[in-house]
């Protein structure tokens, strides 16, 4: 495991050549940022929503990787002024699917920091989120010496056709996709690396249900108080040292935990289907965007009678999605 | 103007939020003497002192380097304690706080509080066999053995030096005297109980035993106040709660209503950037309410309730952060429920009987080959739990502890058998919530009644046979935790009304008393004749029990046109 530690390290030591920096604000970085790390790729309709949302929150400081966006992604980023935002041109799939740069951007600039990493689509919510900054949280971890936290991956769908209800730039994507699976999903261990590996929700009802091994992992650890020996192995799914993926109780107890509002499914989705699948830069020979193409072609309705309606973290919590653990 | 109380601090970080309290109770005119732990830089103490410069009562006194745990902690009180003596000399109760305190009620309140308990002692102290709370396995010992290490930096040390003198049998000797209490680190004392204790002729004494003790700051005070107060009123005026690894709980902007009405007069541990709590308390607030008594009991059920969710947690919730490992976690499901195997087989219509005699929500084979068979014939079910049979084998623990989770408060039962999926077998029998009720032989009915060639059905029944004694097998395993009834089915159709009474009364149902109908058996006639010419075909079939094969048996049944089963 110290082995494959070091080799990803190197890897992304490798990589970081890919990367060009457009602007380079992390000097204003403090000591106690928090920090966000993202690689996007044309999200540029996303990203307004995405950044109000997590300065709310408390993040003091992005960091982007884009990756050859012809959309507008990079301009706005520019115009940003707590986004450090690196250009590269390279192969999404050598890099790791992206996280080699994350990893080297990660061990550069976030050591000694809380850093969320997250997908433009992805949303993170923690227990008292809607009264504690998440400095709040990230205090209560310092002072339970917890060095990761971990979520599931919760996807949002429409009520219709995924078509159907256009999304609009600055739009929080949850008035669209507001409804999600609440009680389907399955659970094993990663006998590897100690993470859990978590499968099921709407995909793998509606996408998957022929060969539920393919379904996509909901299994993410985004927040970390990183340190320059960590990575990530695969996406968010699971770090090195193995520790750090430990972020589940096994003996009846349940640690705190929070989810990844997951805006996937909404109707952006085709575009970024038919993009994805030209560049074939994705995981498994890009299994999954095929599989999504096949089916989004008979529209697809995520929707069923037993859906839950979001409505705050609270509800997540009794429904078993996420917990507060010990902290009250 | 200099109040009787004096308020004593200990502060290691967020000076800004210690500067306002202090401030808040100079305002009062409570006189304040403030320790900064050592550990502070330089720069940031010369700021803090700077600051509060303006204002007489804030006094800052001598700085020794606090470790958790250690004995700077008492150090700093003792001066601290010492100079507030001598400074001044109004001062007629001391109150021990620390920088993250925070005054919920009016300072007049506690003044008055105080006043009117001029004698009394407020510092929890109970003797090591008393107290509950120790982390670490360690409350005798921590005043009979050394700890030279920190237990949160060198752990392990800690751990083996503990060990080594537990293995040789080393064993301090506690001074003469002194019976060792412990008890919350903040206190509130008399100038008469403290200055005996730091005046005392013995204390170098005293100072070199508890140095060497784990966790003074919780013991010494605590223990040399038993030898001198005269009235101990053993509770803290201190709101302070531990969380299960013995880290204080810590108090947001979301927890002012609790505050409010706990009527405590401090609490700790306030996050320092709760503004608002900081905005809302150190305000004036003027009128006092009433001359309550602290009840911290609402705050009290909210911290346990959290201690109880991180070490055990909701039973049968399987998620991110909650991933039992076998054998641990105390159910495998959320909820009691029924599994019945050849039940169907039996009766007529048994899925609407039983669900008309319990109330309980009936599926059909769940783990059928093709498709689950939920009740009513949904495709989709509580939590968007779908029907699909791959998805369902692809990891059927989950799905059923899913479909338990999902319709907790509602009892489930389902149907069972050879020709279902047999993967959830061991799941089921090591589940405390699971009633497994067996009928055991029962397949051959439908395959008695069937219209298939004799040589299939001899296959059909050898293989439905392997599967069930495989079954029944993991059943009778000396790991299995749920209710198991088993029956062969010539044992079960001699009396089924009494066992099936036997289990509805064990599924606890409403309404005792109340007549059911019971469900019709179906018409054996033949069964006997059947299984003697499997036995002919060369088939053993033997879970079914013996049946003679001249069918007086099913003559026996047909008496009871209406039968009612008791409930």
């Amino acid at each position: 495991m110290r082995l494959r530690r070091k080799r990803r390290l190197l890897r992304c030591a490798r990589r970081r050549r890919d990367l060009t920096p457009v602007q380079d604000k992390t000097r204003q970085i403090r000591p106690d940022d928090i920090l966000l790390m993202s690689v996007v790729r044309n999200e540029k309709i996303r990203l307004p929503y995405f950044l109000s949302y997590y300065r709310k929150l408390g993040i003091n400081h992005f960091l982007f990787v884009d990756n050859d966006s012809d959309d507008g992604t990079l301009e706005f980023l520019k115009q940003q002024p707590d986004v450090s935002v690196w250009h590269t041109a390279a192969s999404y799939r050598r890099a790791t699917f992206g996280i080699d740069w994350s990893n080297h951007l990660l061990r550069k600039y976030a050591h000694g920091h809380w850093v969320l990493t997250v997908d433009p689509d992805e949303f993170f919510i923690y227990p008292f989120c809607d009264t504690r900054p998440l400095r709040a949280l990230t205090d209560w971890l310092d002072g339970t010496e917890v060095r990761s936290f971990g979520t599931i991956l919760l996807d949002m769908y429409p009520e219709g056709p995924i078509q159907d209800a256009p999304y609009l730039e600055g739009q929080n994507p949850f008035e669209i996709a507001a409804w999600f699976d609440s009680g389907n999903y399955m659970i094993t261990k990663n006998p590897d690396y100690g993470n859990l590996w978590i499968q099921g929700g709407p995909r793998a009802r509606v996408f998957f249900r022929d060969r539920p091994e393919k379904a996509p992992a909901l299994n993410k650890i985004p927040l970390v108080k990183w340190d320059r020996r960590y990575v990530y192995v695969s996406s968010t799914h699971a770090l090195l040292p193995r520790g750090l993926n430990r972020v589940y109780e096994e003996w009846g107890g349940e640690k705190a935990s929070g989810a990844l509002l997951h805006a996937k499914l909404i109707d952006t989705l085709g575009f970024k289907v038919q993009e994805e699948l030209k560049r074939g830069q994705h995981y498994r020979g890009s299994a999954e965007y095929k599989a999504y193409l096949a089916q989004l072609e008979d529209r697809p309705v995520f929707w069923c009678k037993w859906s839950e309606k979001y409505i705050n973290w609270r509800q997540l919590e009794i429904l078993g999605l996420m917990s507060k653990g010990n902290w009250a | 103007m200099s109040s009787s109380l004096g308020i004593i601090m200990l502060v290691h970080t967020a000076l800004h939020r210690a500067e306002q309290v202090a401030r808040h109770w100079t305002a009062a005119g409570c006189p304040v003497v403030i320790h900064v732990d050592r550990k502070v830089d330089r720069q940031a103490h010369d700021d803090f002192v700077a600051a509060c410069a303006d204002d007489p009562l804030i006094v800052f006194c001598n700085r020794h380097v606090c470790h958790w745990g250690g004995w700077g902690i008492v150090a700093a009180t003792q001066t601290a304690a010492t100079l507030m003596l001598d400074r001044f000399p109004d001062v007629h109760h001391v109150f021990l706080s620390s920088g993250a305190c925070l005054p919920l009620r009016p300072v007049q309140d506690l003044i008055d509080y105080l006043a009117d308990r001029p004698r009394v002692d407020f510092i929890e102290s109970a003797t090591t066999a008393d107290v509950s709370w120790t982390v670490g396995g360690l409350d005798g010992e921590r005043f009979t053995l050394r700890f030279p290490f920190s237990w949160r930096k060198h752990r392990k040390l800690f751990d083996r030096f503990v060990k080594l003198q537990r293995a040789i049998g080393y064993r301090r000797r506690i001074p003469e005297g002194l019976v060792p209490h412990m008890g919350s680190q903040w206190w509130c004392l008399t100038r008469q109980t403290l200055s005996a204790i730091l005046q005392d002729p013995k204390r170098p004494i005293y100072d070199r035993y508890f140095r060497q003790v784990w966790i003074p700051d919780e013991s010494y005070f605590q223990t040399l106040a038993r030898l001198y107060s005269p009235q101990i009123e053993s509770r803290s005026l201190t709101l302070s709660k531990f969380d299960h690894q013995g880290r204080p709980h810590i108090f947001y902007d979301d927890h002012m209503q609790l505050l409010c009405r706990s009527d405590c007069f401090v609490a700790r541990k306030i996050w320092p950037d709760a503004n608002r709590l900081y905005q809302t308390f150190l305000s004036d607030q003027t009128g006092t309410l009433k001359p309550a008594e602290p009840n911290p009991g609402r705050i009290d059920r909210v911290f346990s309730k959290a201690a109880e969710r991180r070490t055990r947690g909701r039973d049968g919730l399987y998620m991110q952060s909650r991933f039992p490992r076998h054998g641990s976690g105390n159910g495998l499901t959320a909820f009691p429920y029924s599994v019945f195997q050849g039940f169907a087989e039996l009766f007529d219509d048994f899925e609407d009987w039983l669900g008309n005699a319990t109330g309980a929500r009936v599926h059909g084979h769940l783990f059928a080959p093709d498709r689950a068979e939920f009740a009513g014939g949904e495709t989709i079910i509580n939590g968007s739990l779908s029907d699909c049979a791959v998805l369902r084998d692809y990891n059927p623990t989950a799905f059923l502890s899913n479909l338990i989770w999902n319709t907790r408060g509602e009892r489930q039962c389902f149907q069972f058998g050879p020709a279902d999926t047999q993967k959830i077998n061991w799941f089921l029998a090591r589940d405390k919530n699971a009633q497994v009720c067996v009928v055991t032989g029962a397949w051959a009915v439908p395959l008695f009644k069937s219209n298939r060639n004799f040589a299939d059905i001899r296959a059909e029944a050898a293989r439905l046979q392997k599967i069930e004694t495989e079954q029944l097998e993991v059943l009778d395993s000396v790991w299995t935790k749920a209710r198991v009834h088993v029956w062969s089915m010539a044992e079960f159709v001699e009396s089924p009304i009494e066992r099936l009474q036997m289990i509805i009364e064990e599924m606890g149902a409403a309404q005792p008393g109340h007549l059911i109908e019971a469900p019709r058996l179906v018409n054996l006639d033949g069964f006997g004749k059947f299984l003697q010419n499997l036995k002919n075909q060369g088939m053993h079939p033997h879970l079914m029990g013996d049946f003679p094969d001249d069918d007086l048996f099913s003559g026996q049944n047909r008496p009871y046109h209406k039968p009612y089963l008791v409930q």
